[in-house]
């Protein structure tokens, strides 16, 4: 919303200078965004007299004309036809910035004739587009700067302009009058009397009105009133209107769509001219049936669905109720006799109907926030008075359909609660004032609302307008107390620790952790599992950011493809977060995911560098897992999703469904997808799979430590190459479950006549430890038996010779 | 007896290696060695003369036993000396490299903020990032075709032909989890809510998904002054400044009221931000109390409880603090921003240790 100082000053009498405004407004909720004041860029201008024009001797256009200014005579050529002997001029020196020619000026010569300035036509000053000529001044003295000339003469040349953000809830704040109301009641002047007008009408209007049944009220209108001018003279408005208006950056069209934008932004109130002459019959309010069609004042088409309100002659659909009206009957120039509309529309309907057809009109705006339904007859009979000053001709009477609606409602009161509430103590007669200032009419304790605030709905709504009204910013704060006295007790769910604690891991494992957008494209979602309909935004930013993610390592991928694309080859991220399965609220599923790609580090000169391999990645999974506080007991499972490489991943699992995480080498057509440089290893876990620990205390389990020293025997089998080295290991530590402590697999070998065969030797290293005597020989062989034995059992491996 | 010790003690300080010690070592105090050779003359003499010369000789043995084991050890460190001094290895050479990872800022700000309401109470709430209209909008005031619904941008799940329910949405604020907290567990209650929230914009200061911070504080009788306390300790203790000076200006938001506004007193200087000092105020947050219709959607009788409620961005408030100039970089995973912005595994905000080292 914007306003330019004079026109505040209409309904304001205040000495406050624009600052003090601007400050005040901000405070009381009508936040400035921007105040412009054209003054800023002309203050350099200063009056100058032309003494001599003579013929410039090269030019046959140019004129060197002698100037008198502040600092004695210039030389200034000049090629502007009215540069003449004896006009006052707006002189620009060498060194001023001239806004309309982006130009800051210097000493020239032009045409081998030397200029010191120059004399500046309106549109170099940016005051109006006229480019004839000079600036002429009918008076002024020489040396007087420009700016205190056009305070004096022709102030809304200088009127600065105020914008200034209007939340939702203040649509009595998109009418000028509105904002000088809220800073009468600040005190910061005197809200001066409301125009009045009655204008008795000299015929029946011709065009009558008529709301349909199912259209009436809350269903579409409340009142449209209307009344036929006739003969009226449209043309260029007057000189006053057009400036306020193109000051706030609206286009002056013609006096009568003029007057229908002055209300617009002097009172909130939208109005529309229809040109009598091209309305066909009677106006009818109802509701579309669907598909009709009107060519818009914008020069669109809009079709309509059923159920929209619209404004209908006997013909067609001639507007779009309180959103637009239509090309057809728009008036012009031409115009003679205009038909004036002043309506009250529900507003969510307004609010349905422009979104659906996507105008953005500032009657939409308005309307759809709320007018005031009781200024409806008044504003009618000021328009109308306006329209007659401007354009003259002669009213008829005016036709309403429909009621203004009661809005009448009155809430209590309760001058304690702005101290309870706010923590601001306010004494009751200044409360009661402050509502008073604002249109509230106090009847007792009962506060009644004005018509133009739909946004008082409750006794808290009286308590915020007091206290906006008296300044928050004189609010003190006063300390809470704590809600439980002591030592306080720790606030986070074992969930959110679990959390923290992986994403704190992940970094000391040395990942670098990303936040990645939890949108991707429908490809990439597709890749791993998601982007069907259920996850797909209906009104993405971009088709990169189609789907919601059903995993964290694509997100991870396409940033570990741009840093390769950085020339960063080795690269360790993680992310912690959301993924979804679905679009229900409840189909989110927190994951922990790590992505390396490369070698471990940069080459060095100790050959520690090497391509990072899935072992890495299940070292940190199992770090991770570890770390949130995993059993250490899992089973390690295949058959994970296809973004895996099929025979290098592992699902870490409690179970077979049971499923806390999958670590492995990733599919290379999948990273190939992603335009990533492989090999990569990755690994995604699920913390919310995670048993929760059945934490009673605190305490832990007894140490036992035997005296007695542990034994170490060595065992290499040949097995089958499928073998997998857990069932070896379960089956060798299931010998004496008692005495051995610990199986370890130290060496894998696969060559030689062993690989031809389909075989390979794997070697563990079982630990005994005794519990109550030292082992002796037999016993220790006695134990091997079994291990080989068990292992043959479980696996088919021989002990190798 | 006394030429006998110097010469065996001379012979000992000029050995060069152990072998030669090991000749000395025989010569004089081995079994046919002279000191041995004179022991036996020990039987020839009187009691009285053996009675002076036993313990003469014998301490002679051990003062060349002594000898031999210094010289010997003496040996063995000049040998290790000589050994060391060949060992030499060019320590300037860079060490085993070890990957440093790092903590986002997103995260780590996220704990700083927790760690510092924990301190007054409040405990962490959650909810999906997935919301219904009810949570997101109705229950916070916001009824439908309500254009302050039009001013949140709000993205909009897909819904199938035929599926009538209204459009699920990505929340477009952390407000919803004050209603599922409320919903859940009632009055008194103290939460914020951090997370991730999302709005269709995308421009220099804009990303369509952002981090925000609820905070909820119900009970009989919290004033919006103590929201401003609230708001001024936990900016003083945030920015780890002695003062800050918060303003108020009157706002609107449908689910409080009255509404504030917050700015925060500051300098810019050099593009660093100064907290507490300067004539420049900066809006950081949005906040105010609780709206009687909001309690009561949520199940909390709004005759009996109040309380208030805020709302602050987490990323800009990593901006402010730590000089990151460029949200959309946040997003962007550059290894190289990651590195530069990100913290240590073990810098973790607390409020014994200080939230930053």
């Amino acid at each position: 919303m914007k306003f330019t100082l004079s026109w505040l000053k209409d309904h304001l009498d205040t000495d406050a200078s624009v600052e003090e405004i601007a400050e005040t407004l901000t405070d009381l909720g009508l936040e400035v965004e921007e105040v412009v004041n054209p003054a800023d860029r002309l203050s350099a201008f200063t009056l100058a007299k032309v003494k001599t024009a003579e013929q410039h001797p090269d030019a046959d256009r140019l004129r060197v004309c002698t100037v008198e200014t502040e600092d004695g005579d210039k030389q200034i050529v000049c090629g502007a036809p009215n540069a003449r002997a004896g006009i006052t001029v707006v002189l620009a020196k060498p060194g001023d910035y001239v806004p309309g020619i982006e130009v800051t000026l210097s000493v020239g010569k032009i045409r081998g004739v030397e200029s010191h300035g120059m004399m500046a036509s309106e549109r170099e000053l940016e005051l109006s587009d006229e480019h004839t000529g000079i600036i002429e001044l009918p008076s002024g003295e020489v040396g007087e700067k420009f700016i205190d000339w056009l305070a004096a003469n022709d102030p809304a040349k200088v009127d600065p302009v105020i914008e200034i953000a209007i939340t939702p809830n203040r649509p009595d704040a998109l009418g000028v009058r509105g904002i000088a109301r809220d800073l009468a009641a600040r005190g910061l002047g005197t809200l001066k009397p409301a125009p009045e007008a009655k204008v008795e009408g000299t015929f029946d209007s011709p065009i009558g009105v008529t709301i349909d049944e199912d259209t009436q009220g809350d269903d579409g209108c409340y009142i449209f009133q209307g009344r036929l001018i006739r003969g009226v003279k449209n043309g260029p408005s007057p000189a006053w209107l057009q400036q306020r208006l193109m000051a706030i950056g609206l286009r002056p069209i013609s006096a009568l769509v003029d007057i229908t934008n002055f209300f617009t932004y002097d009172q909130n109130r939208p109005l529309h001219v229809f040109d009598a002459d091209k309305v066909t019959g009677s106006l009818r309010i109802h509701k579309t049936t669907g598909g009709e069609e009107l060519l818009a004042l914008d020069e669109r088409t809009y079709t309509f669905e059923p159920g929209m309100v619209v404004i209908s002659d006997d013909e067609s659909v001639e507007s779009i109720a309180g959103i637009m009206g239509g090309e057809e009957t728009g008036c012009t120039e031409e115009t003679v006799n205009v038909f004036l509309e002043a309506a009250v529309w529900e507003p969510i309907q307004i609010a349905r109907t422009g979104r659906a057809l996507k105008i953005n009109s500032d009657a939409r705006y308005r309307n759809e926030r709320g007018i005031d339904p009781a200024f409806n007859p008044v504003a009618i009979e000021l328009a109308t008075q306006m329209i007659l000053d401007l354009c003259g001709g002669e009213p008829s009477n005016v036709v309403t359909a429909g009621a203004v609606p009661d809005t009448d409602r009155a809430y209590k009161l309760d001058t304690d609660r702005c101290s309870s509430l706010v923590g601001m103590d306010i004494p009751a007669d200044e409360q009661r004032a402050s509502l008073e200032a604002l249109g509230f009419v106090m009847e007792g304790d009962m506060a009644h609302v004005p018509s133009w605030r739909p946004d008082v709905l409750g006794e808290a709504d009286l308590v915020e307008e007091v206290a906006r009204i008296a300044s928050l910013t004189k609010l003190e704060g006063k300390p809470m107390a704590r809600a439980s006295t002591g030592v306080p007790k720790p606030v986070l769910t074992p969930m959110q620790v679990r959390e923290n604690t992986a994403r704190r891991t992940a970094a000391a494992l040395g990942y670098n952790e990303c936040v990645t957008y939890s949108f991707i494209d429908a490809e990439a979602a597709t890749l791993f599992g998601g982007g069907d309909a259920a996850t797909m935004l209906e009104n993405p930013i971009s088709s990169e950011m189609s789907h919601m993610r059903p995993d964290l390592l694509p997100g991870l991928l396409q940033a570990a493809a741009r840093n390769q694309a950085r020339g960063f080859m080795d690269l360790a991220l993680f992310e912690v977060g959301a993924t979804w399965h679905g679009g229900e609220p409840e189909e989110q599923r927190l994951a922990v995911s790590g992505v390396m790609i490369g070698a471990t580090g940069p080459k060095d000169v100790h050959g520690a560098s090497r391509p990072v391999d899935l072992f890495d990645a299940k070292a940190d999974a199992e770090a991770l897992l570890a770390a949130m506080g995993a059993p250490a007991k899992v089973q390690v499972l295949r058959g994970a999703e296809g973004w895996w490489h099929p025979g290098r991943h592992g699902k870490i699992c409690l179970g077979p469904k049971k499923v806390l995480g999958v670590f492995g080498e990733l599919h290379p057509k999948v990273l190939a997808e992603m335009d990533v440089k492989g090999p990569a290893v990755a690994f995604t876990l699920f913390p919310e799979e995670i048993p929760m620990p059945r934490k009673s205390n605190a305490t832990r389990p007894a140490l036992t430590i035997s005296d007695l020293q542990p034994v170490e025997r060595d065992f290499a089998f040949v097995v089958d190459k499928d073998v997998e080295a857990l069932t070896l290991v379960n089956a060798a530590a299931g010998a004496d479950k008692t005495l051995i402590e610990d199986v370890r697999v130290f060496d894998e070998f696969t060559g030689g006549a062993l690989g031809e065969a389909g075989q390979k030797s794997l070697a563990i290293t079982v630990r005994l430890q005794p519990t109550d005597k030292t082992l002796k020989e037999k016993e220790i062989e006695a134990v091997a038996a079994k291990i080989v034995e068990k292992v043959q059992k479980a696996t088919g491996g021989t002990l190798r010779s | 007896m006394d030429d006998l010790r110097q010469k065996y003690l001379d012979l000992v300080a000029g050995a060069a290696d152990e072998a030669t010690l090991e000749d000395i070592r025989l010569q004089a105090v081995g079994k046919k060695g002279e000191v041995a050779l004179k022991m036996r003359e020990l039987g020839k003499m009187t009691p009285e003369e053996r009675q002076i010369m036993g313990p003469k000789l014998n301490a002679l043995k051990d003062e060349i036993n002594a000898a031999l084991a210094a010289k010997k050890a003496a040996l063995a460190d000049a040998a290790l000396e000589e050994r060391l001094r060949g060992e030499w290895l060019d320590v300037t050479l860079p060490a085993r490299s070890r990957r440093l990872g790092t903590i986002h800022p997103v995260s780590q700000v996220t704990e700083e903020v927790t760690t510092i309401f924990a301190d007054m109470g409040f405990a962490v709430a959650e909810g999906p990032q997935i919301e219904d209209d009810f949570h997101n909008f109705d229950a916070l005031n916001i009824p439908p075709h309500h254009p302050a619904r039009q001013e949140h941008d709000t993205f909009f799940m897909h819904r199938d032909e035929g599926d009538d329910r209204p459009p699920h949405v990505l929340r477009t604020h952390t407000s919803p989890v004050q209603i599922r907290a409320m919903l859940k567990q009632g009055a008194p209650l103290r939460v914020i809510a951090p997370g991730r929230v999302y709005r269709s914009d995308y421009d220099q200061t804009h990303t369509p998904m952002f981090h925000q911070v609820e905070g909820l504080a119900i009970d009989r009788d919290i004033s919006m002054a103590n929201l401003k306390w609230t708001l001024e300790e936990f900016c003083r203790a945030f920015f780890e400044v002695d003062e800050v000076e918060l303003r108020f200006r009157a706002s609107h938001f449908p689910f409080t009221e009255p509404s504030a506004e917050v700015d925060l007193r500051c300098s810019w200087e050099n593009g660093q931000l100064k907290v507490g000092q300067g004539d420049d105020w900066m809006e950081i947050l949005g906040s105010g109390m609780v709206h009687p219709k909001v309690l009561d959607a949520s199940g909390v009788d709004s005759t009996q409880w109040q309380g208030f409620a805020f709302g602050i961005g987490i990323d800009r408030l990593a901006m402010l603090k730590y000089g990151i100039p460029d949200l959309r970089a946040f997003f962007d995973s550059d290894l190289r921003w990651l590195r530069h912005y990100g913290f240590a595994a073990l810098d973790m905000p607390t409020m014994r240790g200080g939230l930053t080292r």
